[in-house]
C-alpha cells in the first residue's frame, strides 16, 4: 500500500493506492453524488451519477471504481458533470412511476434529494409510464417496483452481507426488474431471512416496511458499517480478512 | 503426436488426394446450405456413385467461397470451375458433363477473373472453399498445426509473442488493440492458472465474418488458441460462441474431438510439458455477452452484465486470473503468422494495420458475400471492384462498418483507406467486419432507428444512460421519421446521444449513438427535411434571418 497525492478540483489531496477517488473526496469533504454506491457494499458502477473528470483524458470515470494515481488532476464539479448529472436523474424519474406527494419515503428519499441537488426543474424526455408490479406478498414489507431504479443495492446487501441471494435481476434494457427466487412471490420466498436489510438500503421508496403512512418512513444505512467494521475487525466472526 | 508423426498424416493426406483424377469442393456452410446446399452435396454423391466414379472423384463440403449471393456453389479443384446457383439437377449435370465428358456447364459458370477474386488477399479465409472442413487430415495436409509444432518445438513462449507483436496484428473484434502486446500483459500476468478465451459471440446485424471462420476452418482457430495458451502459459482454452450458431458449434465440437484424439490438444503436447485444453461455452442469445468483462461473467455462469475496467481480464479476468481474451478472426491470423514469419504478415496492409480484414459485404450491393482485403485498401475498391456496386439504376449512397456501434461513410469518403486510423477520422470504427451498404433508396433516419431499436432490445440495463436514454433516443427517431418532430427535439437528440456516449459503462452503450450521431454529421439534411415546424414557430435565436427570408 503507498499513499499518493493527486488533486481535486485543483485542492491537494492524499490518498491511499487502493482507495477509490470516491472514498479519497469524502474524506477530504469534496461532495460527488452517487446512488447505486453505499459503504459496506460492493461497487458496480452503474448509476454514473459520481463520473468525474481526469485531466489528459477525453473519458469520464466512476469515481467509485476508480483507483487513484500519484499526481492526478480530477475535477468532480464541471459544467458538463453537473448537466449529465441532471439528465441521468430526468432519465430515473421518466423511467419509474415516482409520485413523491403520495410515496411513504417522501422527505427521506435519495432520488429526490437528488433532484433537488442537480437542479431539476422539470423532466425534458417523455415519461415511460412503465406498468410495473407491486408485491406485498411478504409479511413485513413490500416491493413497489414503480419506485425502483436498479441500483442493485438490495441484491447487493442480501447477497454480500445477509448471505441470502433472495434478490436478483430478471430480464434485461428498460425490462429490468427485480425479482426475489426465480420470480416469485416475496412472501413465498424459501431463501429471505425478512432481516430487512434490502428495506433499509433501498434508496426510494420501493422497498418498504408495512404500515407506514406517507412521508412516515426514514431510511437507515448506518447498521451497514457496524456489522461490515465488525466483521473486518473479527468482532463476531472470522469472516475472510486479512487484517487483525 | 510428434512433429514426425505429423508430416506423415500430411504426407499420407496429401497422397491419398492425389489418387483421384478431380476434386469436387461443395460449399456446406449456414449460407449455402440455407439455399440448398445440403441437396446439391447429396445429388452431386448420388451422381458420382451412379457412375462409379467413388476412385475417380473425391467430394467435400467445405468452407464459404465467398459470393454468398449466388449460392449454393460447387468448384472443381483441379481447373478452379467455379458454379453458382447449383441444384439438383445442374449437380448432376456437372457430373455428366465437366467431369465426364470434359465440357463446362455454362449457364452456372461464374467468371473467375473477376475482380470480386482477384483483388482479396486471403489469409484467415485461405483453407475456405478447398479443405474439407470436417477433416482434421484435410486442415493438416494444408500445413494445418505446423505452427503449433514449431511454437512448442522450436521456440520460446517470450518469442511467440515477440513474433505475433512484431507481425503487427491488431485486434480484429473491432477496438484494435495490439494483439502481442495483450498477450505480452498476460504472459507477464502473475497466476498459477491463466485461460484463453476466443470471442465468438458475433452478434452485429449483417456480419457472418467468424460464424464462416469457425464453419469452414475450425481448426485454424483451436490452433491460434494453443498458440496463445503456449505463449501466455495457459492451459485451458474456452470459446464462447453463440447459440444462433448451430452448424459452427457443431463443427467446433467435431474438431476439438479430432484433435484431442490426434493429441494435438489435451496433455505433453507435441512430447513436451505443454498441456491444453479446449471447451466450448455457448451464449444464451444477449449480445452485450461479446464485451469483454460481460462475457467472462456468462462463461463463470453468471448473469452477463458488463463491468467497469479497469482491471482489464488480461490481469484479472475469468475467475480473477489473468486471462487472455481474442476475437476468432484475430486467432485464425496466428498460425499463418508462426509459419510464414511476422516480417511477411507485415508487409500485408499499411503500417499501422498489417495484414488482412474479413468483411461481410451485404445491403444494396450486387455481390453480396464474405470478402477478405488487405488492410488500406480504398473502400471505392471494396464496393465497386469487389462488390460489384449498388443494383441497376440506384447510386451509392454510405456505407455502415460496425454495425450498431459503427458509423455510416458517405460518398465523398470513398477514397478513404480502410483502416483503423482513417475508419475513425470519419466517426466509424472498423468494428468486426460488417459491412452494409446503402444506396439511394435508403432512408437515412431509419438506418439509425434500426440500429437503435437493436441498442434499445440489447442493452444489458445495468448503467442508467443506456437502459434509458436508448430508449428515449429511439422514441425522439421515431418521433422525428413520422414527421412530429421539432427542431428542440433535434437539439434534445442531440444531446443525449452525446451524454450517453460519454456516460454509458461499456462499449455497447459508448457507441450506441453513434449510427445516430454519424447519420446526423453526413446527412442531417434526411432529418431536418421531416421536422414538423407548428404555424408561426420560430427556432430560437434564428428570428432575424426567418423574418428576412420569408
Amino acid at each position: 500500500m503507498a499513499i499518493l497525492t493527486l488533486t481535486i478540483n485543483g485542492e491537494h489531496v492524499s490518498g491511499k493506492d487502493d482507495e477509490s477517488l470516491l472514498a479519497i473526496a469524502q474524506q477530504h469533504g469534496i461532495r460527488i453524488p452517487t446512488l447505486c454506491h453505499l459503504d459496506g457494499l460492493s461497487d458496480v458502477g452503474a448509476c454514473r451519477l459520481c463520473l468525474v473528470e481526469i485531466e489528459g483524458s477525453p473519458k469520464l470515470f466512476p469515481a467509485c471504481t476508480t483507483r487513484p494515481q500519484e499526481g492526478m488532476a480530477v475535477s468532480t464539479d464541471t459544467e458538463r458533470l453537473r448537466r449529465y448529472r441532471r439528465i441521468i436523474i430526468e432519465f430515473l424519474a421518466s423511467e419509474g412511476n415516482h409520485q413523491c406527494a403520495v410515496c411513504v419515503v417522501n422527505n427521506h428519499c435519495e432520488l429526490q434529494n437528488l433532484s433537488y441537488e442537480t437542479r431539476l426543474t422539470h423532466v425534458s424526455v417523455p415519461y415511460l409510464y412503465p406498468k410495473k408490479e407491486l408485491d406485498a406478498s411478504h409479511e413485513n414489507f413490500i416491493i413497489d417496483r414503480n419506485r425502483c431504479i436498479l441500483c442493485t443495492r438490495c441484491v447487493r446487501v442480501c447477497h454480500e452481507v445477509e448471505g441470502a441471494h433472495t434478490w436478483d435481476i430478471a430480464g434485461r434494457g428498460i425490462a429490468c426488474e427485480i425479482i426475489s427466487d426465480l420470480n416469485q412471490p416475496w412472501g413465498t420466498s424459501e431463501s429471505c431471512t425478512s432481516c430487512g436489510k434490502c428495506v433499509l438500503v433501498c434508496p426510494t421508496g420501493a422497498l418498504i416496511e408495512k404500515g407506514e403512512a406517507v412521508a412516515e418512513m426514514e431510511k437507515k444505512t448506518d447498521f451497514l458499517r457496524y456489522i461490515v467494521n465488525a466483521r473486518r475487525k473479527r468482532e463476531w466472526v472470522n469472516v475472510d480478512s486479512d487484517e487483525e | 503426436m510428434t512433429v514426425e508423426e505429423l508430416r506423415e498424416v500430411a504426407e499420407k493426406e496429401t497422397a491419398r488426394q492425389a489418387e483421384y483424377r478431380h476434386r469436387i469442393t461443395c460449399c456446406s456452410a449456414a449460407g449455402c446450405a440455407s439455399c440448398g446446399g445440403t441437396a446439391v452435396h447429396d445429388a452431386l454423391a448420388k451422381a458420382i456413385k451412379a457412375r462409379n466414379l467413388e476412385k475417380e472423384v473425391e467430394l467435400a463440403g467445405t468452407g464459404c467461397m465467398g459470393l454468398c449471393g449466388e449460392g449454393p456453389l460447387v468448384r472443381i479443384a483441379g481447373d478452379g470451375t467455379l458454379y453458382q446457383r447449383v441444384d439438383a439437377a445442374v449437380a448432376e449435370r456437372i457430373i455428366e458433363e465437366h467431369i465426364a465428358q470434359g465440357k463446362k456447364v455454362e449457364e452456372n459458370l461464374v467468371d473467375t477473373s473477376d475482380p470480386f477474386f482477384s483483388s482479396q488477399v486471403k489469409i484467415v479465409l485461405e483453407n475456405c472453399g478447398s479443405t474439407d472442413s470436417e477433416k482434421i487430415d484435410d486442415y493438416i495436409a494444408a500445413g494445418g498445426y505446423e505452427a503449433l509444432a514449431k511454437a512448442v518445438t522450436e521456440m520460446q513462449p517470450a518469442e511467440v509473442v515477440e513474433e505475433v507483436r512484431k507481425s503487427g496484428l491488431r485486434g480484429r473484434g473491432g477496438a484494435g488493440y495490439p494483439t502481442g502486446l495483450k498477450w505480452g500483459i498476460v504472459r507477464k500476468a502473475q497466476g498459477e492458472q491463466k485461460y484463453v478465451v476466443c470471442n465468438a459471440d458475433e452478434g452485429d446485424p449483417g456480419a457472418f465474418m467468424d460464424r464462416s471462420v469457425l464453419e469452414g476452418d475450425p481448426h485454424r482457430v483451436l490452433e491460434g488458441m494453443a498458440i496463445g495458451g503456449y505463449a501466455t502459459g495457459a492451459s485451458q482454452g474456452f470459446i464462447y460462441v453463440r447459440a444462433e450458431y448451430p452448424l459452427a458449434i457443431e463443427r467446433l465440437r467435431l474438431a476439438i474431438k479430432q484433435a484431442e484424439r490426434a493429441g494435438l490438444l489435451g496433455n505433453r503436447i507435441f512430447d513436451s510439458q505443454f498441456n491444453f485444453r479446449i471447451d466450448i461455452r455457448i451464449g444464451a442469445g444477449a449480445f452485450v455477452c461479446g464485451e469483454e468483462t460481460a462475457l467472462i461473467r456468462s462463461i463463470e455462469g453468471k448473469r452477463g452484465r458488463p463491468r467497469p475496467r479497469p482491471p482489464y481480464p488480461s490481469e484479472k479476468g475469468l475467475w480473477g486470473a489473468p486471462t487472455l481474451i481474442n476475437n476468432v478472426e484475430t486467432f485464425a491470423n496466428i498460425a499463418p503468422i508462426i509459419r510464414k514469419g511476422s516480417g511477411w504478415f507485415a508487409a500485408i496492409g499499411t503500417p499501422k494495420s498489417a495484414g488482412t480484414k474479413v468483411f461481410a459485404l451485404a445491403g444494396k450491393i450486387r455481390n453480396t458475400g464474405l470478402i477478405e482485403v488487405p488492410m488500406g485498401i480504398p473502400l471505392r475498391r471494396i464496393i465497386f471492384d469487389i462488390g460489384g456496386g449498388t443494383p441497376e439504376g440506384t447510386t451509392f449512397k454510405a456505407a455502415q462498418t460496425g454495425g450498431p456501434s459503427g458509423g455510416c461513410i458517405p460518398a465523398e469518403s470513398l477514397d478513404l483507406p480502410v483502416d483503423y486510423e482513417s475508419l475513425a477520422t470519419v466517426g466509424s470504427i472498423m468494428g468486426s467486419g460488417g459491412l452494409i451498404v446503402m444506396d439511394s433508396t435508403s432512408n437515412m433516419v431509419d438506418v439509425a432507428k434500426y440500429f437503435m431499436d437493436f441498442c434499445v432490445d440489447e442493452s444489458c440495463g445495468k448503467c442508467v444512460p443506456c437502459r434509458v436514454g436508448t430508449v428515449h433516443i429511439h422514441g425522439l427517431l421515431e418521433k422525428i421519421s413520422e414527421g412530429r418532430g421539432t427542431t428542440d427535439d433535434l437539439a434534445l437528440l442531440e444531446e443525449l446521444c452525446q451524454m450517453v456516449k460519454d456516460t454509458s459503462l461499456c462499449g455497447l452503450g459508448q457507441s450506441a449513438p453513434n449510427p445516430v450521431l454519424s447519420t446526423l454529421r453526413f446527412f442531417r439534411h434526411e432529418y431536418t427535411e421531416l421536422l414538423h415546424a407548428p404555424e408561426g414557430y420560430v427556432p430560437a435565436g434564428t428570428a432575424n434571418e426567418k423574418s428576412t427570408t420569408q
